[in-house]
């Protein structure tokens, strides 16, 4: 029936031949504009990643000794010989946890929410678009909304209170609460889709035998989600560690972690500190110290740091695909 | 107690908690506008609408309000901030044509034109440009960029015929607009190349078998029907754009100065200021009421535009809607 | 009810249902039989050679669809590919278009000549400007119906017409496709709004607007409803005198009604190439007797 006649290897037409197509000539001459355009700016695009990506990788080895990870930041007129970025490092991963533990039960809980109840109706298309504006939101308008709550008096326990009363309103638990805000939409959105694209039949079942909706919720569909969940946690600890007007804003940009207060857990929450981003910005020509070097070192992690979430979202969502044929909700 | 947590809840019970947490969203969204809005009154308060004027130097009227008294009298208000304002609208003007015309391009090149091996590593190049943070796209462009073009592309009589009034030192439009570009690019391209590609086949089949050249069927069909997606990506670019701070701290000069069209090719080399990065910039001096009610005006000028780009953006795709398929 | 055998057990009589009667109000319609609808194939000039296949076979990925096929296609007829699902009419249809070369792995070996030039030798639009086709769904673009007729008015030229010029064409288009009476008061409507029907018929319109020599058509009206269907099987009556009209479909009713010439496929072979009286009273080969006579298919 369908058999593969030797002949086709023999005969010189087998290569999957083409006819002839129509030449450029008769091609429009904006068409043809468009064409080069386009292999243009695809190309460059590709060019442009690779040389931002070599350049900070060699000013990087140029500058980044192991040490310089493992030592506090030092005050020093002599830039390249003192001190490393242990505390901004500590600092990053440590409002990165505050974010993502603020954000994950939220997050999760609304995506439930909307996606297995969602009544009434209009309470959830105002979730929905509460979320659409949080992500829309540049950065620095939520850092400088982190500042006006938590210098109310009210909240004057969560940071240091300077001796004239005002509260001072920086601290990580300030920064961590605003990386929250950030952090919540990716987080929201891939478990959002991730559940909407469990196919019906899956819940029915479950319903059939009996479990109530909560408990489909929690054994069913949540487990079967949980790539979109990584993935959107990812994502979300990907915005958090690339984030730098909440940090300058609300961390107070002391270059060692200082804690306030007396208890030994509250305290370090209470305290200011550095991250990545806001250390690379004060070593720039922008901020106060002038040691490029530095900052190169530290940008140098930090991009190693993103590209490395990358290829942990780029994996799960591979991962996923092979098990299941879903996607995962990452965007391109 | 928790007894009753742990036994397996109620629907009801589960729908009205989970319902809860996620009107905690919706407050955070009322209690940012109420705030900004709260914080930024006085500014409205004093001048009205007129602080977006123009009239004296930003800077020097900026500079004065950091000295005031708790209870500032309503003269340490003024301010006239339009040079501000210029500087943001002038960078996105800039950014999103240029932005939005590589990314629409790019966008063809990924779906329709790359060999295969080359779209696998397109993909994951594009995602990489759009998640690198933006104090390293600042970092490159004000220790690269930023002394490239001040030494290597302007010219020593260019700066000494604005001397008097300015200094170019390379800070400024022309690399604050070049790096925003390539920061706005790979958000529309992601989106942009999405909805390319999910345009319905039976449309390309349609479009080929009727004789038209591939790039014209790309364009006239393809592109066509993803205009909703089009003008989507350039919303959020836009917001992108207007939202940026860090970089634009970084590159743009930071002086409150109105770069004139006048003045040829210097134009592209004069110092300016935005919206989002003079909230950094002027950060610490919150505490004198009359700059934190400037700077929190500003911040509600951004939120406010923020609202406004969502509403046109849906506004223009309205009208779009009626030629698309009803899924 | 109970009845007692002679034997003296009792035997229940099995319960029937209850008889009806039908009351005849009125008198029953007599149905038209088939070969008394001549109306569609009205008899033709039959022209000259348009296409022909010559030993075409078609692979895709190594597995024959299309096995040796030489068929001619003439001006003023219509032929009918027939034959049961995956036999390759579908392949073999889009190959006289070179539409199969949208497929990566299709490989076609033989001749297709259109107007004794060889396809390959032509530009691949300028071949599908000269063949058109119409699909199983109707695909119209999500524009407006005139923008749809007028698409390869439009793109196949170096400059852009103007509307005054293209104005008439789309009107003659829409005639010829019989959706003028229906579309004339709102040409700038979105396409997607007409009924199936109407969209196939603007699919025909947008495919013939470029004055095609041949019109392919892949099952057009399995999609539709049977007075969509009867409305297009007119139309492809009255399309014959100026094309060639090439239809797939896997209805042997509508083959009956519509074809002059019928050729039959089975798993990628010709199996048999005749008139429609031929094919369908007196066939040849014994496989064509069966499937005509729904042995199987």
């Amino acid at each position: 029936m369908s058999t593969f006649v030797p002949q086709l290897r023999a005969n010189r037409h087998a290569r999957a031949q083409r006819g002839r197509r129509s030449s450029l000539r008769t091609w429009r001459w904006g068409d043809r504009l468009v064409l080069l355009g386009a292999w243009a700016g695809g190309l460059g695009l590709c060019v442009l990643a690779a040389a931002i990506v070599t350049y900070m990788g060699y000013r990087g080895i140029q500058y980044l000794r192991p040490g310089l990870l493992f030592t506090r930041p030092e005050l020093s007129a002599s830039q390249s010989h003192s001190g490393g970025f242990l505390d901004p490092l500590i600092g990053t991963v440590l409002l990165t946890v505050i974010g993502i533990v603020l954000a994950f039960p939220l997050a999760i809980a609304s995506a439930v929410w909307i996606a297995e109840y969602g009544r009434p109706r209009w309470l959830a298309r105002v979730v929905e678009s509460s979320i659409e504006i949080v992500a829309g939101t540049p950065d620095i308008v939520i850092a400088i909304f982190g500042l006006a709550v938590f210098q109310l008096s009210i909240l004057a326990p969560l940071s240091f209170t300077a001796s004239g009363g005002g509260v001072w309103g920086k601290s990580f638990i300030a920064a961590g609460a605003m990386m929250s805000l950030i952090a919540l939409p990716p987080l929201f959105t891939a478990t959002r889709d991730g559940l909407q694209a469990v196919p019906a039949h899956m819940r029915e079942a479950a319903f059939a035998l009996g479990k109530t909706r909560i408990a489909t919720i929690r054994r069913v569909l949540l487990p079967g989600v949980r790539a979109n969940v990584a993935t959107g946690v990812t994502l979300g600890i990907s915005r958090i560690v690339g984030d730098t007007a909440i940090v300058i804003l609300l961390l107070g940009s002391t270059l060692h972690i200082e804690s306030q207060g007396g208890m030994p857990g509250v305290n370090l929450l209470r305290g200011t500190g550095s991250t990545l981003t806001s250390y690379v910005y004060d070593n720039s020509p922008a901020g106060e110290g002038n040691a490029s070097q530095k900052a190169y070192a530290a940008a140098f992690v930090l991009l190693l740091l993103v590209l490395a979430l990358n290829m942990a979202v780029d994996f799960i969502g591979r991962k996923h695909a092979r098990s299941t044929g879903l996607g995962t909700g990452a965007q391109i | 107690m928790l007894e009753r947590l742990r036994r397996p809840w109620p629907d009801h019970r589960a729908e009205r908690a989970l319902g809860a947490m996620s009107s905690l969203v919706c407050l955070c969204v009322v209690a940012m506008v109420g705030f900004v809005a709260l914080r930024a009154w006085p500014t409205f308060e004093h001048q009205g609408l007129s602080w977006l004027g123009s009239g004296g130097e930003v800077d020097r009227q900026i500079g004065g309000m950091i000295a005031t008294s708790v209870h500032p009298p309503a003269s340490a208000f003024y301010v006239r901030a339009w040079p501000i304002l210029y500087g943001t609208l002038l960078t996105t003007a800039i950014a999103l044509p240029l932005g939005l015309g590589l990314a629409l391009l790019s966008s063809i090149f990924i779906v329709e034109l790359a060999p295969a091996r080359l779209r696998r590593v397109a993909i994951p190049v594009i995602r990489l440009l759009a998640s690198v943070p933006s104090v390293i796209y600042g970092l490159i462009g004000v220790l690269v960029l930023v002394p490239f073009v001040g030494n290597h592309v302007i010219t020593t009589s260019e700066k000494t015929s604005v001397q008097n009034v300015v200094q170019l030192n390379g800070a400024g439009l022309a690399v604050a607009a070049v790096i925003l570009t390539v920061m706005i690019t790979p958000i529309m391209v992601a989106l942009i190349s999405d909805a390319l590609s999910s345009v319905p086949v039976a449309w390309r089949e349609g479009a080929a078998a009727l004789g038209v050249n591939p790039m014209r069927a790309t364009l006239a069909v393809t592109v066509r029907a993803a205009r909703p997606a089009i003008v989507a990506a350039a919303v959020l670019a836009t917001a992108r754009a207007l939202g940026e701070a860090v970089m634009l701290s970084m590159v743009s000069g930071s002086r409150s100065f109105s770069p004139k069209p006048v003045d040829g090719v210097i134009f592209f080399f004069e110092p300016l200021r935005t919206l989002a990065a003079s909230i950094v910039e002027f950060a610490e001096g919150l505490g004198a009421p009359a700059l934190r009610s400037t700077i929190y005006a500003f911040a509600f000028l951004l939120l406010f535009s923020a609202f406004a780009l969502s509403v046109a953006g849906y506004l223009v795709k309205l009208p779009l809607r009626k030629y698309q398929v009803r899924a | 009810m109970r009845k007692s055998a002679a034997n003296g057990s009792t035997m229940r009589e099995p319960d029937v249902p209850p008889v009806r009667t039908i009351v005849v109000d009125r008198a029953p319609v007599p149905v038209t039989p088939p070969t008394a609808r001549e109306a569609v194939r009205a008899p033709s000039s039959v022209g000259s050679e348009r296409l022909r296949l010559e030993d075409v076979s078609i692979s895709y990925g190594g597995k024959m669809a299309v096995r040796s096929v030489t068929l001619p296609i003439h001006q003023g007829e219509v032929l009918a590919l027939i034959g049961p699902s995956g036999c390759g009419k579908t392949t073999l249809l889009r190959t006289l278009n070179r539409l199969t070369e949208l497929t990566p792995s299709a490989i076609r070996l033989g001749r297709v000549l259109l107007d004794g030039e060889d396809v390959d030798e032509l530009a691949d639009t300028t071949l599908r400007a000269r063949v058109a086709m119409v699909f199983q769904q109707p695909n119209p673009f999500p524009m407006s119906i005139f923008d749809n007729v007028a698409f390869a008015l439009r793109e196949q030229s170096r400059k852009r017409p103007r509307r005054g010029e293209l104005e008439p064409l789309v009107l003659d288009a829409l005639r010829r496709a019989g959706l003028y009476e229906e579309v004339r008061e709102e040409l700038d409507r979105p396409a997607l709004r007409l009924s199936g029907g109407q969209q196939q018929r603007l699919c025909i319109a947008r495919a013939i607007a470029p004055r095609p020599e041949v019109l392919l058509m892949d099952e057009p009206c399995s999609a539709l409803d049977p007075i969509s269907t009867g409305v297009i099987e007119q139309l492809i009556g009255e399309l014959r005198r100026e094309l060639a009209v090439v239809i797939v479909t896997h209805n042997l009713a509508q083959a009956h009604r519509v074809a002059d010439k019928v050729a039959f496929m089975y798993l990628g072979d010709l199996v048999e190439y005749g008139s429609t009286a031929e094919v369908f009273e007196e066939p040849r080969a014994a496989r064509t007797r069966d499937y005509v006579r729904g042995a199987f298919g």
